[in-house]
């Protein structure tokens, strides 16, 4: 096997991590609550620069700020949906859709006011590790296996906690688990307060590897739809599972051709997909 | 019939007749606002074609952007006149919507899932128009080889010539919106849109009623682009396709009510008229400031007037006589 293309097998598992930690929070917050946060990817891109700021303005530590930016989008998440998901709970699924795009719209522009469309860059440079001839970056590795840790802890949190089983009932049946002494908004809260800190999770990683700017959501916001409903929305194991087949074909695509047309495969392969398995690739 | 095409028409004349005489009494700086309007309002009355049943697509920057793309790359390439270059975009457009249409519609491909499969879409054929930079200019887009003024190849510098092509392009989006709205098929899709099972099983022909509006949509989403494209003499992949165009398109359309003629053109004059007085306003120093604002009563609008700008005066104006 030609040693390039398995450096991109490898980078593309490392990137599948990733979009995997993305879509997990999106899926679970589709999975519960019913609603896609269009604009989950511009939660990162608030999270991206509470760190660079904290870290690179006001001199905290990295750890730290990291910290804080993941409480702060978990905090993004809950107004979020105090704000503009719980007065439309009831309306058409689609208008819920469009006013988080709005959001998508508004968090662009909010940060482009605030912060102009520089790029920023938070200056940390991790190591490179060489394997023979295969350069893996630092950062990249522990972006994967940070998102392995945080599937796992939301896989067990969603599985050995109260918590967790009555935010995975109702997902199932909303009207009994009212009936079985479920408080159905707080469930929503909690949820929305994890789909942030889980965004905020990847905001941290993806900082180490990328420079931050407002329209960052868009490099990876669509492709991280994509993978969700390529999983099965709220099919949370799918939606792991489709994070890596989706990585693979950009990473191998990337190889052989441009980045831009591995990106459109992705996109011609999920929209096949959709039309042979609409329910998704685990679907039974 | 012809009676209440009548009565829905006179607005139209009248809107028409007092637009007519916009070149006479303004500056250029209007007049190239108000064709803006007018070209990006076909386009979301072109889009609302489809909304209004419920078929939410995310997709319409493919379309707009095939427009856009295909007359002036005939143009520089191969000195085809957009005369033809046009009608082909249209056509190749069309051709795309039949492409996804069909299957969508064959699986029962409805509600978010129709929004996220036109939405990657969109992205394929930003991507695509970003790869090809060999041809297209990529990220920088491109500029049809200007002549001057032409008939042979559909370019005015002067405004007025292309105001005049924008109103007639426009008056034309609204008839079909008409001419959608009181056909045959409105109720059809109307009791598709509601349930589509039950459709099917009074005899509507699903499949033929949601392909013919698609169709129509793509055609004339196609075809406005390819006037925004002769009328800027510039095309970039970013402000004519992609998902930030898609969206702009849904939320324009939305703002100013899709289920009204004018709505999408309050829409276009709302979105576009708003960054216009903000810059003036607030000057350059505030970038970003006019999209923040807009960005701020899109979701607003969603959740407290999901009707829209006319759709919300409509409701005020029937409720009005009931209440006196």
């Amino acid at each position: 096997m030609d040693i390039y293309l398995l450096e991109a097998v490898i980078n593309g598992i490392l990137l599948g991590g990733v979009l995997a930690l993305l879509a997990l929070g999106l899926n679970l917050i589709f999975g519960v609550i019913d609603v896609v946060w269009i604009c989950y990817a511009e939660l990162v891109m608030c999270g991206m620069y509470m760190i660079f700021w904290l870290h690179s303005f006001f001199g905290w530590p990295i750890l730290l700020a990291s910290f804080a930016a993941i409480l702060g989008v978990a905090g993004l998440g809950v107004l979020l949906h105090l704000l503009v998901i719980s007065p439309i709970l009831e309306s058409a699924p689609i208008n819920q859709l469009l006013a988080t795009g709005g959001m998508l719209f508004f968090l662009q522009s909010l940060a482009t006011l605030l912060f102009g469309t520089d790029f920023r860059n938070i200056g940390l440079r991790l190591p490179i590790i060489e394997l023979g001839d295969i350069f893996i970056s630092y950062s990249r590795l522990l972006a994967f296996g940070t998102a392995l840790i945080g599937a796992v802890a939301l896989y067990l949190f969603l599985s050995r906690t109260y918590l967790g089983i009555a935010m995975r009932a109702i997902a199932q049946d909303r009207e009994i688990m009212g009936l079985m002494g479920v408080d159905q908004r707080r469930i929503y809260l909690i949820t929305s307060a994890v789909g942030g800190a889980l965004a905020g999770l990847a905001a941290c990683l993806l900082v180490l590897q990328y420079d931050v700017h407002p329209f960052i959501g868009l490099s990876f916001g669509p492709i991280t739809f994509m993978i969700c409903v390529l999983g099965g929305l709220g099919n949370m194991i799918g939606g792991f599972v489709a994070a890596f087949v989706m990585s693979q074909i950009i990473a191998i695509g990337g190889y052989y051709f441009s980045i831009e047309i591995s990106y459109v495969l992705a996109f011609v392969f999920f929209i096949v997909l959709m039309l042979i398995r609409p329910q998704g690739l685990l679907a039974r | 019939m012809k009676n209440e095409l009548t009565r829905r028409l006179a607005p139209l004349v009248v809107a028409t007749l007092l637009l007519a005489f916009v070149p006479l009494a303004t500056s250029d700086y209007v007049l190239h606002i108000a064709i803006e309007i007018l070209l990006w309002g076909f386009v979301y009355t072109a889009w609302s074609l489809m909304g209004k049943f419920g078929l939410v697509s995310l997709g319409h920057g493919a379309f707009l952007g095939i427009g856009a793309y295909v007359s002036p790359l005939l143009w520089n390439y191969a000195g085809l006149t957009p005369w033809l270059g046009i009608p082909i975009g249209v056509l190749i457009a069309m051709l795309l919507a039949l492409v996804i249409g069909y299957p969508c519609f064959r699986l029962r491909v409805i509600g978010h899932y129709f929004a996220l499969v036109t939405l990657a879409l969109s992205q394929v054929a930003l991507l695509t128009i970003v790869a090809a930079r060999d041809i297209t200019g990529g990220s920088l887009g491109m500029t049809p080889k200007a002549v001057g003024h032409s008939w042979y190849a559909l370019q005015f510098p002067e405004k007025p010539y292309f105001y005049a092509i924008a109103l007639v392009a426009w008056v034309f989006g609204i008839v079909v919106w008409h001419f959608v709205d009181i056909g045959e098929g409105r109720a059809a899709l109307d009791a598709i849109a509601e349930d589509e099972g039950a459709a099917a099983a009074i005899g509507i022909d699903v499949m033929r009623e949601k392909l013919r509006v698609t169709l129509a949509s793509a055609a004339l989403t196609a075809f406005g682009g390819a006037l925004l494209s002769q009328y800027f003499m510039y095309v970039n992949p970013d402000t004519l396709s992609g998902i930030g165009v898609s969206l702009q398109i849904v939320f324009a359309a939305i703002a100013g009510g899709m289920y009204s003629a004018f709505g999408p053109t309050a829409g276009g004059l709302f979105t576009i008229a708003l960054p216009e007085i903000l810059r003036i306003t607030m000057g350059t120093n505030f970038v970003g400031a006019a999209n923040t604002i807009y960005g701020a009563l899109l979701v607003i609008f969603i959740i407290f007037m999901p009707r829209g700008i006319i759709g919300w005066f409509e409701s005020r104006l029937a409720a009005a006589p009931a209440r006196s």
